[in-house]
C-alpha cells in the first residue's frame, strides 16, 4: 500500500518529541497527497481530461450563461459587478471557504454565489444542489482549473477549520466509522468495489457516473456520512463548511480540476 | 461490562445492583469470558446457509466491503481486513461470537464494526438508531457459517 513508510525517520521523531503530541501533525504529508483522478481506470480520466466528452462541461457552459444574464429583469448580472469570468474569477475557487465578513462566519463557495444573489442582485439564494447553482459554482471554480488549492491565512477561520477536522477524526454512525479511518490511514485499498481515494475536495461540483449528473462536495459528504449509517448533517449546514475547511487545508497543494468526473 | 449509553449515565451503584448479566437495553443478555462468549445469543441455533446469504450480503453483513473470504461467485472483495478463509480453524464459535457481537472490546482501535451493541456509538442516522446491525439470530446463522470455514484459501 502506498502509505505510511515504516517508521519516520529519527528527525522527524525527534521534532515530534520536541513540540509535544502529534496531534497538529498533518495525517498526509503535502508530498504525499493525490487526487482521486489518479485512482480512475484510464478511460474515466481520458473522460474528464477531454472538454468535448467531460458532461460537467455542460453544467460550465451553463454556468457562463447565467453570469451574463440578469436574475431578474433590471437586475444586474454577475457580470454586470465582475466583468471577464477568466479574469476576475482566477484564484477564487482556490482560496474557498473563506470568512465572511457580512455574517461573520466561514462560506463555501456556492454560499458565495448565494450571498451575491441576495446582496447584490436582490434575487431570491438558488436551492442546493439546483442545476443553478451548481453551474454557476462550476463555472466560477473552473475559472481556477489547474490552480493550486491555497487555503487562506485567516486566523478567524480557525476554529471552524479545527471543529472540520475533529468531525473528520470523530467516529460516527452505527458502523462507528470515522472519515479518517478510510482516507487516512486505508486510502488505495479496496471497500467492495471501490478503491479507497484519499477523499480530496478538487474536483467540485463534479459529474459522477454513479449519480448521472453533477453534484456538490456537501453532496458527496453526504454519500459518505449515510455510508457509515450516520446522520447528514442538512444542506448547507455550518459542519459541512467546516469539513470542507477542513479538507482544503488538508488537499493543499494540489491543483483544482473543476469540473471533474468521478465514477 | 456491558453498558448502554443510558446506563452509563446510572449512578455506578445502580448499574453494579442490575448483576453481571445485564445487557443493554433491548438486547439479549450475554457472558463473556476470556475472549469468548462461551453461549449462544437468547439460546439461539444458527443456520450456517443463512449466515453466508448475511456475510455475502453487501448491505446487511457488509462483510465483503473489508474482508475477503471464499466466495468465488462474488467479485470485488475487500483488503481492509484479514481472509476469513480459514477463520473457523482458527477461532472457536464462543471466539467469533465476541468478535462479531463487539470486537471493540478486544481491540478498541479495530475498525470492524461491533455488530450486536449500540454503545459508544455517535450520530447514528435516523433509520440505523436504537438497533444493532446485526440481530441475535443472524449473529448466530453468521457464527454457525463462520464455524464452517476451515480452509485456508489455496489449499488442495
Ligand atoms: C467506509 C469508508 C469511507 C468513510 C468512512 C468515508 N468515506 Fe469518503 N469515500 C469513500 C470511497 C470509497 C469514496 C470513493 C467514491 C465511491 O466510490 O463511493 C469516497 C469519496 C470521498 C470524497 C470524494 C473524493 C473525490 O475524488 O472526489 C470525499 C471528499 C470524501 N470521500 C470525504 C469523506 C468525509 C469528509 C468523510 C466523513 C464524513 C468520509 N469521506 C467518510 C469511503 C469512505
Ligand atoms: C469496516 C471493516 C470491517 C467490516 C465491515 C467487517 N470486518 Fe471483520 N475485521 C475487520 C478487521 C480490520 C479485523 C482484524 C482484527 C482487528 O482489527 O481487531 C477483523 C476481524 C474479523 C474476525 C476475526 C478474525 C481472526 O482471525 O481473529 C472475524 C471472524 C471477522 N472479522 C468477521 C467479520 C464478519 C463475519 C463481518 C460481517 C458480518 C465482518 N467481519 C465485517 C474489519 C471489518
Amino acid at each position: 500500500m502506498p502509505r505510511r513508510p515504516g517508521l519516520p525517520p529519527p528527525a522527524a521523531v525527534l521534532a515530534l518529541l520536541l513540540v509535544g503530541a502529534p496531534a497538529g501533525a498533518e495525517p498526509i504529508a503535502p508530498a504525499d497527497r493525490r487526487s482521486g483522478f489518479d485512482q480512475m481506470g484510464p478511460e474515466i480520466q481520458a473522460m474528464q481530461r477531454d472538454e468535448t466528452a467531460n458532461p460537467g462541461m455542460l453544467a460550465v457552459a451553463d454556468g457562463a450563461e447565467l453570469w451574463a444574464t440578469p436574475p431578474a429583469p433590471g437586475r444586474q448580472p454577475c457580470a454586470g459587478c465582475h466583468g471577464e469570468a477568466a479574469v476576475g474569477m482566477r484564484g477564487v475557487a482556490a482560496r474557498y471557504p473563506a470568512w465572511d465578513a457580512r455574517t461573520g462566519r466561514p462560506i463555501d463557495l456556492q454560499d458565495r454565489v448565494n450571498a451575491c444573489r441576495r446582496t447584490h442582485q436582490g434575487a431570491d439564494p438558488l436551492a442546493y444542489e439546483s442545476p443553478d447553482l451548481l453551474a454557476l459554482t462550476a463555472f466560477v471554480a473552473a475559472q481556477s482549473r489547474g490552480m493550486p488549492i491555497a487555503p487562506p491565512d485567516d486566523p478567524r477561520l480557525g476554529a471552524a477549520r479545527a471543529e472540520g477536522r475533529a468531525l473528520f477524526e470523530a467516529r460516527q454512525g452505527q458502523l462507528g466509522l470515522s472519515c479518517a479511518i478510510c482516507h487516512d490511514d486505508h486510502w488505495g485499498r479496496r471497500l467492495g468495489a471501490a478503491v479507497i481515494p484519499q477523499g480530496q475536495p478538487t474536483g467540485y461540483p463534479l459529474y459522477r457516473l454513479e449519480w448521472q449528473g453533477m453534484g456538490s462536495l456537501q453532496r458527496r459528504l453526504r454519500n459518505c456520512l449515510t455510508g457509515m449509517r450516520a446522520e447528514p448533517f442538512a444542506y448547507g449546514a455550518p459542519d459541512y463548511v467546516a469539513l470542507e475547511l477542513y479538507l482544503a487545508t488538508r488537499a493543499a497543494p494540489l491543483p483544482l480540476e473543476t469540473p471533474a468526473v468521478r465514477p | 461490562m456491558r453498558r448502554g449509553r443510558r446506563a452509563a449515565l446510572l449512578p455506578a451503584v445502580l448499574a453494579f445492583a442490575l448483576g453481571p448479566a445485564r445487557a443493554e437495553e433491548g438486547l439479549v443478555p450475554y457472558a463473556v469470558v476470556g475472549d469468548a462468549i462461551p453461549e449462544p445469543l437468547a439460546g439461539l441455533a444458527g443456520d450456517p446457509a443463512r449466515g453466508r446469504a448475511i456475510v455475502a450480503d453487501r448491505t446487511r453483513g457488509l462483510c465483503l466491503l473489508c474482508h475477503a473470504g471464499p466466495f468465488p461467485e462474488e467479485r470485488f472483495q475487500g483488503n481492509l481486513a484479514p481472509d476469513l478463509a480459514g477463520v473457523g480453524a482458527r477461532r472457536s464459535p464462543a471466539q467469533l461470537r465476541l468478535r462479531l457481537v463487539d470486537g471493540r472490546a478486544l481491540n478498541p482501535d479495530t475498525i470492524m464494526p461491533s455488530y450486536y451493541s449500540l454503545s459508544g456509538l455517535a450520530r447514528v442516522g435516523r433509520a440505523w438508531r436504537g438497533r444493532p446491525i446485526l440481530s441475535a439470530g443472524e449473529i448466530e446463522d453468521v457464527v454457525a457459517f463462520l464455524a464452517t470455514l476451515r480452509e485456508p484459501e489455496g489449499r488442495p
